[in-house]
């Protein structure tokens, strides 16, 4: 596989900045890219990317592809579907990484498809077998139960990254790179999709996929009325609240906040499970924390097993009597 | 009245017992574990419900297909039970970390099937979870699809759906016939009736092979021209939880806080 060449990133933007997950895809990139002797490139879709262009290259980038189209700063699947698949057409490169995102999880199966490749989801380890110089996938399966290291034979080697599984590289402006514009043949006004309108939860406080601490309610907590404690205690840790599917489904608070591995993944200091069972679809998006602390009143409650510190307890007793400690230890 | 596909797949139950869960490292396969049986993967049969939604508020004929081995009809039978019109079993078994083997028979059997507006599938298969299916019969077919969505509604010959984004939604509108896929908050799937189970052991369910489709597997080649999986393991992830006493439920907590403190994570 001679003709193809190279690490291609599929990079993301807020507000004109590389996201943390672009960060980490460039991370991994530069490893791989090390590994194969070859070059890392990054995809940039939007206007005004000239300080995401410079962001990149600090972060390990040699050459920088511009789809320089203020259409494409509202992102569109099909457009960005079809920008991917022209520039992977015409640089063909021997890796092609994206974020597990909803950018990644939209066009990644999408390009794909276009290319005829194996693509492999939800990556949380990629390498080069030194051999063959072929890119070893390891991603999570059956909910998180197991864990399947896959290659792919097809080229472009097609992965999108687990939010949060890589690290990125120290920033360093010395770095060089160049920038290449790539013409844009999209007409959003001819693509099937329209979008209507995009409506997005206000996040209040801290971020709940940034937060140092997080305090999570499971089915256990019973109602809407009681995360108000679960939100007492992360304002005191600076942190956030989070939930497991349960009280999603329920309407108890919003979806957004659902952890897992349809939900978000976080990785705090310290994650706090309180009234949460630990099933392995819950425990995907919250495993990569420093350190789990679970509230539970069941003994045999499978949370125990990923926890590094536990109380069996009726959360309603027990939470009132943490925050106040919290409270004096906090200060 | 339109005219609706649903792709549903069986699947090992994904909330069994996480100690069920062995694998034999020899063949890299899960074993299945006795006396559990398989299910529908859950969003599968949320989408079998998005589809009664949309037959109950404008009507539609709705057709359920799974490719998998002869027992997968199981999965067509509970499909129709919840109140779906027509399944069809394709009968092959297929490695499930390959999506574009499945989606390729499953655009096939599409295509015999020959009228569809609206085709349905799950975000993701919840075994192998890999998101793709939809997406790639919808590249496949050269139509529109829109993945993880929490609501369909049919509007004459267009769809307005609303497309699930990591911190809230958008609407999105587009034309038929489209591939949507279907997440969780579309809401719980109706549990089938008793009537509707005993109408559904009455069905005739068409079992189709490969050549009845026109899959010409050599054409696509095998698995293992594309993906091959190296190994499959379960991770390592026991911790050696403390757990924290305490007189009462209240004193334990008290002690937890300051045992975190003493561990440096508060
Ligand atoms: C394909 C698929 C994907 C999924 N994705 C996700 C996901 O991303 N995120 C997710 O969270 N789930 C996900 N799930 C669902 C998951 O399998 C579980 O059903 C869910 O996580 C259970 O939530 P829970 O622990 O809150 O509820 P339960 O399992 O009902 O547990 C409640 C716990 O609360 C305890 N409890 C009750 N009362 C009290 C009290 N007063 N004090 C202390 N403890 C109490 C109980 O002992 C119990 O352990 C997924 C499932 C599937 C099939």
């Amino acid at each position: 596989m001679a003709e193809y060449k190279g690490v291609l990133i599929c990079g993301e933007l807020i507000e004109g900045r590389l996201t943390g997950i672009s960060k980490e895809l460039l991370g991994i990139g530069r490893k791989l890219a090390d590994d194969l002797g070859e070059e890392l490139s990054i995809l940039l879709m939007g206007s005004d990317l000239s300080n995401a262009a410079r962001e990149a290259i600090a972060c390990g980038a040699n050459k920088v592809y511009i789809a320089a189209q203020p259409l494409l700063d509202n992102y569109h699947c099909d457009a960005c579907t079809e920008v991917a698949t022209n520039l992977c057409r015409e640089i063909a490169p021997s890796v092609f990484l994206l974020g597990q995102t909803d950018m990644g999880r939209d066009i990644a199966p999408r390009i794909a498809a276009r290319l005829k490749v194996a693509l492999a989801v939800d990556c949380v380890e990629l390498r080069i077998e030194p051999d063959t110089k072929l890119l070893i996938q390891t991603r999570p399966v059956y909910g998180g139960n197991a864990l399947a290291e896959v290659v792919s034979v097809t080229h472009p080697q097609m992965a999108t990254v687990r939010a949060k599984s890589m690290s990125p590289l120290e920033p360093d402006e010395s770095r060089q790179g160049e920038s290449i514009p790539v013409k844009v043949e999209v007409d959003i006004e001819t693509m099937k999709i329209k979008l209507v309108e995009r409506i997005k939860q206000p996040i209040e406080g801290v971020k709940l996929e940034d937060a140092d601490a997080v305090v999570a309610g499971g089915a256990g907590i019973g109602s809407a009325g009681n995360f108000a404690m679960l939100e007492e205690l992360a304002k005191l840790l600076k942190g956030a609240v989070g939930a497991s599917r349960v009280p999603c489904q329920e309407g108890w608070v919003s979806q957004s906040i659902e952890i897992g591995q349809t939900g978000k993944i976080v990785t705090p200091n310290i994650y706090i499970a309180i009234g949460i069972s630990g099933a392995v679809q819950h425990i995907a998006g919250c495993l990569g924390s420093k350190c789990i602390v679970a509230v539970n009143k069941d003994p045999d409650a499978n949370i125990f097993k990923v926890a590094d510190f536990g109380i069996v307890a009726d959360y309603k007793e027990a939470l009132p009597a943490f925050t106040e400690k919290c409270k004096e230890i906090i200060g | 009245m339109i005219n609706i596909i649903v792709c549903v797949k069986q699947i090992l139950d994904p909330e069994m017992p996480p100690g069920k869960f062995k694998i034999d490292p020899e063949s890299n396969k899960v074993i299945p574990p006795e006396g559990i049986p398989l299910v529908v993967s859950p969003f599968d049969e949320q989408a079998v419900e998005a589809a009664l939604r949309i037959k109950e508020q404008c009507g539609a004929k709705i057709t359920v297909v799974t490719v998998g081995e002869s027992s997968a009809v199981n999965a067509v039978k509970h499909s129709l039970a919840m109140g779906a019109d027509e399944g069809i079993v394709v009968e092959h078994i297929i490695e499930g970390y390959d999506s574009l083997l499945t989606a390729y028979i499953l655009t096939k059997a599409i295509e015999e099937i020959v009228a569809y507006d609206l085709i349905i599938c799950g975000r993701e298969a919840a075994d192998w979870g890999s998101g793709q299916v939809g997406s790639i019969i919808a590249e496949s077919l050269g139509i529109p699809v829109v993945a993880r969505t929490r609501k369909i509604e049919v509007m004459d010959s267009r769809l307005k759906v609303e497309h699930i984004i990591e911190d809230g939604d958008e609407s999105l509108e587009l034309p038929m016939p489209a591939v949507i896929t279907v997440s969780y908050e579309i809401g719980q799937a109706r549990i089938p009736t008793g009537w509707g189970v005993i109408s559904a052991a009455r069905k005739k369910i068409p079992s189709w092979s490969l050549e009845d489709i026109g899959v010409d597997l050599s054409q696509i080649g095998d698995t293992s021209s594309r993906i091959k999986l190296l190994k499959l393991f379960t991770p390592t992830r026991e911790r050696g939880c403390q757990i924290i006493e305490g007189k009462t439920a209240a004193e334990a907590a008290a002690n937890l806080a300051l045992r975190l403190r003493e561990a440096k994570v508060i």
